[in-house]
């Protein structure tokens, strides 16, 4: 049997000594998307950080395996070249630094950990032409310094961009649709699900069940102070938008039974 | 005060053996030269308790007894700058016939300053000594002294030169700490156009080199100057770099500090004629106990001018940076527009930048602006690159680089930007900096 893609036990972390997570479980097989809902400061982002291992994020109990290996003792670099990747809610501007110069050194790390030879630049220029494509995004802004000046929505195009490129086998989108009007959503949207491939997984963070009528999950979850109180399927978030999420604070071991 | 003077009289006896050997020079530079060292005995060298030197200590450079460097051999001591063109290579101060390359045509003159002080004094005589002021600095009173052998450029009226000229300070072991005392004269003509390069390089001894460099733009020239400060790691280097622009002309100037132990640039330029404009771009990256200094002032003495100045500091280890940038904008300089930028990235919790931006304004029609920063890399931007794949130090270097990107962009001599983003892509790299 082969391991699952993802299989979080009991995960417990603390951002500046805060318990965040108090004890998620949660099993991702291969080709599968999950959405995970909740409302604000329930620990969606910070799920989706501390699989990414960003520093300050610290894990305090539970385990995480990716592919049945320990993701949690990799550094951040080495779960990228292994095929993690986090769609960042708030992508970070570089300046000095140009989108392709970036994407060209991440791409080839990847390919290097892989033992693949490295891509030159003819290779890549076709590659990110193609991808730029597929989410829509204006050439100019691959060409210019990484999300320098760059809109809401361009931001969130130019993450599922890099997605494309980097070709991920675990991907952790986190709120990618807050801030979009309906069309940036859409594109969004369609780019994700492009990339929907039976050998890559997905988990979908997001505060709005908007999102879902897009990228439609395979099962849907709700994070609820650092818990996940509440999976079902798709047709869940239509309850959610209908009842908001109080009903599952008050009592969640209610909601349970 | 008389403690201090005595350091100096400590070089007395060189400079009375050193001026008896030049009895055939004109007259000019023989008084010149002595009342720079009775001036030079006299100021000692500065204090902290100088306002101008309140962050960089020469208490090494004043308790070593130097002595003058004397040419040394004709092998370069480590790999010259590449690149075609004129080149004039200095070896401890001296000129070196047989590694220079001189300019086929008539176009520019590139002499050594030895040789015209010898057979064309009278080209010089209007400007040599006439810009930097030893009256004030006891370095260029010291250098004034043992004033001698240089660069001497001269860029006839009109001529447009599409090739740097490099003009090249190294520095040798001669066993003991040496010093030499490297003089540039570079006069642009009227209208001209050219790009200079000075570039300092040493190995690993002591020793200390103590350039003077004047620059004069006639009208309408235009001149791009780099410097490139890559001396040996245990090296002191003092410079002023003394610039006065005619009308409407155009200096830019490229000042990249990388080397030494201890560095000190003094660049002042100052605008004798309406129209004048000029850029300064700076880059000073240091690491281990590297101490790097950079004074600038731009005298606005005339209106219409402008001036533009961006200099960047990047400090590793226990390294310590210094910038020091003075504008005054005199009573009648109505319409000057000024503006200067400094930025600092410190790369470990050990290193320091001391960053003061002085105005001095005094004229009530103008605009100038100056800002100043000082931070860190940014740990969003590096778990970015990180959580991309991109290794730690990598990331690390590729945000430093990122971080100079500007300075290094507008440097348009090939061979140096690529030679500054190598610089930058390796020894900046926190395993660098430990080793």
């Amino acid at each position: 049997m082969t391991s699952p893609m993802l299989e979080i036990r009991n995960l417990h972390a603390s951002v500046g000594g805060n318990p965040i997570l108090r004890g998620v479980d949660l099993t991702v097989q291969a080709g599968e998307v999950h959405a995970i809902m909740g409302p604000n400061g329930s620990g969606k982002s910070t799920l989706a950080h501390v699989l990414a291992g960003r520093p300050g994020y610290e894990v305090t109990q539970g385990k995480v395996l990716y592919k049945g290996r320990d993701l949690l003792s990799m550094a951040p670099e080495m779960r990228a070249r292994e095929g993690v990747f986090l769609a960042f809610q708030y992508p970070v501007e570089i300046p000095g630094v140009s989108n392709v110069y970036f994407l060209k050194n991440a791409l080839n790390a990847i390919r290097k950990h892989r033992g693949e030879p490295e891509v030159d630049a003819m290779d890549f220029l076709k590659l990110t032409k193609e991808k730029a494509k597929l989410v829509q995004i204006d050439e100019d802004l691959v060409k210019r310094p990484v999300n320098e000046g760059f809109s809401g929505g361009e931001k969130k195009r130019n993450e599922i961009f890099q997605m494309a490129v980097l070709e991920p086998t675990l991907a952790v989108l986190d709120e990618t649709d807050s801030g979009l009007d309906i069309d940036a959503l859409r594109i969004v949207a369609s780019g994700v699900n492009a990339l929907r491939a039976p050998d890559r997984s997905m988990i979908v963070v997001t505060h709005y069940q908007r999102l879902l009528n897009y990228i439609v999950p395979d099962f849907l979850h709700v994070l609820v102070e650092g818990q996940i109180v509440l999976s079902g399927g798709k047709e869940l978030a239509l309850e959610l938008e209908e009842r908001g999420y109080a009903w599952l604070e008050k009592e969640p071991a209610a909601a349970l039974a | 005060m008389e403690a201090v003077a005595t350091e100096n009289e400590l070089y007395r006896a060189s400079f009375d053996s050193f001026a008896e050997g030049r009895r055939g020079e004109p007259e000019w530079v023989g008084k010149i030269r002595s009342e720079a060292f009775a001036r030079f005995a006299e100021l000692g060298f500065p204090t902290v308790k100088d306002e101008d030197w309140k962050y960089t200590s020469v208490a090494p450079i004043a308790r070593t007894v130097f002595t003058l460097a004397n040419g040394g051999s004709t092998s370069p001591p480590g790999p010259l700058p590449e690149g075609e063109g004129v080149q004039i290579v200095f070896i401890n101060g001296r000129h070196s016939p047989r590694l220079s390359r001189m300019p086929p045509s008539e176009k520019v003159q590139v002499w050594s300053l030895s040789e015209v002080l010898r057979k064309h004094p009278a080209w010089v005589e209007p400007h040599l000594s006439k810009l930097a002021d030893y009256e004030k600095s006891a370095f260029t009173a010291w250098n004034t002294a043992f004033l001698d052998d240089g660069a001497f450029v001269n860029i006839p009226r009109g001529a447009v030169l599409a090739d740097p000229i490099h003009l090249v300070y190294l520095s040798e072991s001669q066993g003991e700490p040496t010093v030499s005392h490297p003089r540039t004269l570079i006069m642009a003509g009227p209208d001209s156009q050219a790009t200079v390069v000075e570039t300092y390089i040493g190995d690993a001894n002591v020793y200390f080199t103590n350039a003077v460099t004047e620059i004069v733009l006639a009208q309408g020239a235009v001149l791009e100057h780099y410097k490139v400060q890559k001396e040996g790691l245990s090296e002191f280097h003092v410079q002023t770099l003394q610039v006065r622009q005619e009308r409407a002309s155009n200096f830019t100037s490229h000042n990249l500090a990388l080397g030494a132990a201890l560095a000190r640039t003094d660049l002042n330029v100052i605008f004798a004629g309406e129209g004048g404009e000029c850029t300064l771009n700076g880059l000073f990256a240091g690491a281990g106990s590297q101490h790097l200094d950079n004074h600038t002032l731009i005298d606005h003495a005339m209106p219409h001018c402008m001036s533009r100045e961006l200099y960047k500091g990047i400090l590793g280890g226990r390294s310590r940076g210094v910038f020091h940038g003075k504008i005054i904008v005199r009573p009648d300089a109505q319409k000057t527009d000024a503006m200067q930028t400094n930025k600092n990235l410190l790369l470990s919790k050990e290193a320091l930048v001391n960053s003061t931006p002085a105005l001095e304004i005094r004229a009530d029609d103008v605009k100038c602006r100056h800002g100043s920063t000082i931070g860190q890399l940014d740990q969003g931007a590096l778990f970015y690159l990180r959580s991309r794949g991109i290794g730690e130090e990598d990331a690390r270097a590729l945000l430093t680089y990122a971080f100079a990107a500007d300075v290094a962009s507008r440097i348009k001599v090939a061979s140096i930007r690529e030679g500054i983003e190598a610089f930058l892509g390796l020894r900046l790299k926190p395993s660098a900096e430990a080793a």
